[in-house]
């Protein structure tokens, strides 16, 4: 039974290691509770969805009738915009989460958790985690928000899903492409960049609010090389009842890919930091 | 330069290491380079406090970062804990608390949730962590504040959780850097009394740097001064002082009038030197204080000079600084662009 007893002067054992996963669960939910505490950024992002969907979905309700708008026939301008605003809450949410990071560069905790065991893949997992989370939340509410308003969607609950996968990967996309500006610039101006300059043009290179079939050409052409397409495309097929399910596996995997390639990038970037301190 | 201690006792243990910011990458970068640490050399025994003073820009924040496996080093060798920083990085890692010259709390979150989680991350199990806080919220005297959140604590209570954040998991080896700069004077006693406590303890190593000589002398066993990315200097706070060779004696007269006669007799005590009247004040400087002041004190006394009060005066390491460095520590921070005590000293550290 000597196994069993403890030694009574050892109050603390020998610091284990603690898994990475566990490790990114505490670190998102530190992300959660510091989300949570800014009430007006929780609202915010939940009032600029409404404001798409609502005035997107009424000022442009008649191109749906252009001869020739994919599926015209069959479904409203509010149907075919909603997996539009979904997306483009989750990649413009995640755009900023690289702020988290600026924070903690500013201070010194980004500099603790480095010199501590915390795995630098946690670190980026949490933020990850956080804003996917985040955005399917939003996700949801946009969605219910649509139906409410009138919109039906023939895909249903397996439909919601695959869409709530593609949201997931959209946003880890964008928070990690977020993360790494954060470490190599250390500036919150550098995010300003990323949100305004990169995500407003992708996101009408894109079918998120318009057939790009009624398009110039190279419209067309840009939005099949843009993930924040792939993701729109994925979305809209599941949501209108899986039409094309080769285009939604094809494009979640291009999706996934493309996490795996900026998460790998993200992680160099900790080595940019590294250096400049 | 002190020896060095034995193998087994060394805690940390640094030769010839070197830093350069901004080299080679592009052309207009080399100009700009900046020559941060150039052959430091350190040491520090097992379970005392080594402080290493110096003006900002001198290369205090880098060696400790380096320490920390925050920063590589372009050369030398650096050992915490037995690990080499650069070759087992994560073993310095879970050896090692680390206090940056800035806040390391996250002010989004309270007292309590900050030592939790740095206490989980450490490798604490959940109940361990929830207990360790508890107990160092009590010790650090912030209990009642510690479920605020921390962007609502003062300045001191704050820098009290930085330090007590770093000491969540007992590490080895606690880097303390500038732990009380920008405190006014209450709260930095708090925190020196705090340090002094954990010094006291469980033989934990502490490295702290400061620009404050008071600092340096009260907590450090050992004190290193660091000018221009080396150590100029180091040894124990009396050790560097008695290097000087010379404390102030200064003997008040009776009578102003016997202070000329005072002069050749003070000059004839052995080891007594620079001796010179200032009105009915005697001053003087002795090799060794302690054994010539008696000598003098009974010199006069033979010779019928009647003494009101007298006195030692012991160098301050500010006279350490000086001497060693050529400038004082106040002329030092004045050169480096920032008055002691200000925001803004990361900056220079790496810029100047």
């Amino acid at each position: 039974m000597s196994t069993l007893t403890t030694d009574p002067t050892t109050t603390l054992r020998a610091p284990r290691r603690t898994g990475a996963l566990t490790q990114a669960a505490l670190l998102t939910g530190r992300q959660a509770r510091q989300g949570m505490r800014v009430p007006v950024f929780m609202v915010m992002n939940l009032l600029q969805p409404m404001i798409w969907l609502l005035l997107f979905g009424q000022l442009f309700r008649s191109v749906i009738e252009i001869p020739g708008f994919a599926g015209g026939a069959e479904v409203s301008y509010l149907e075919y915009l909603t997996p539009g605003v979904v997306m483009m809450t989750a990649m413009g949410g995640a755009a900023w989460a690289g702020t988290t990071f600026v924070q903690d560069m500013d201070r010194g905790v980004m500099d603790r958790f480095l010199a501590s065991p915390t795995s630098r893949g946690a670190l980026l997992s949490a933020s990850m985690a956080w804003y996917a989370l985040l955005a399917c939340a939003q996700a949801l509410v946009v969605v219910g928000v649509a139906w409410l308003d009138g919109a039906r969607f023939p895909g249903g609950v397996p439909g919601v899903l695959v869409m709530l996968v593609a949201v997931a990967l959209l946003s880890c996309l964008f928070a990690a492409l977020s993360g790494a500006v954060a470490l190599l610039t250390r500036q919150q101006e550098a995010l300003i960049g990323v949100s305004q300059l990169l995500t407003i043009p992708l996101m009408f290179l894109s079918s998120a609010v318009m057939d790009p079939a009624l398009a110039p050409g190279w419209i067309a052409t840009a939005a099949r090389f843009n993930p924040f397409d792939w993701a729109v495309v994925v979305a809209r097929d599941a949501l209108q009842g899986f039409a094309d399910p080769g285009a939604v596996w094809l494009h979640l995997g291009l999706l996934a890919a493309a996490v795996a390639v900026m998460g790998g990038l993200a992680s160099l970037a900790f080595r940019a930091y590294r250096r400049a301190i | 330069m002190s020896a060095h201690p034995t193998t087994s006792d060394v805690a940390i243990d640094v030769a010839g290491l070197t830093k350069t910011y901004g080299s080679g990458r592009g052309p207009g970068r080399a100009a700009r380079s900046v020559r941060a640490l150039d052959g430091l050399d350190l040491a520090a025994a097992q379970g005392s406090v080594l402080g290493l003073l110096g003006p900002n820009g001198a290369g205090k924040s880098t060696t400790v970062k380096i320490l920390a496996t925050l920063s590589a080093p372009d050369g030398g060798t650096a050992r915490v804990a037995g690990h080499d920083v650069v070759r087992e990085p994560a073993a310095v890692r879970r050896a090692i608390g680390y206090v940056a010259q800035r806040p390391v709390t996250d002010p989004m979150g309270t007292g309590r949730e900050n030592l939790v989680l740095a206490g989980r991350l450490q490798g604490l199990r959940a109940g361990e962590a929830r207990g360790r806080a508890d107990e160092l919220l009590e010790r650090f005297g912030v209990a009642h504040a510690a479920d605020r959140l921390v962007k609502t604590w003062s300045g001191g209570m704050a820098r009290k959780l930085d330090v007590a954040v770093g000491l969540v998991h007992r590490p080895q080896v606690l880097f303390l850097d500038e732990p009380t700069t920008g405190l006014d004077p209450e709260a930095r006693a708090a925190v020196w009394a705090e340090i002094e406590r954990m010094a006291a303890g469980d033989g934990m190593t502490i490295l702290l740097t400061t620009h404050y000589l008071e600092e340096a002398d009260r907590l450090a066993d050992q004190v290193a001064i660091v000018d221009a990315g080396r150590v100029v200097t180091a040894g124990t706070p009396d050790a560097l002082k008695d290097e000087l060779r010379g404390d102030g004696v200064t003997v008040d007269l009776d009578d102003g009038a016997t202070a000329a006669a005072a002069v050749p007799v003070a000059g004839r005590v052995p080891g007594v030197v620079d001796v010179a009247a200032d009105g009915s004040v005697l001053r003087a400087r002795a090799d060794a204080g302690a054994t010539a002041l008696p000598a003098l004190l009974a010199a006069l006394d033979a010779a019928g000079i009647g003494v009101r009060a007298a006195g030692l005066s012991r160098p301050t390491l500010d006279d350490v600084y000086l001497r060693h460095t050529g400038r004082s520590l106040e002329a030092a921070h004045r050169a480096a662009g920032t008055s002691a005590g200000t925001a803004g000293t990361e900056a220079t550290e790496v810029a100047a």
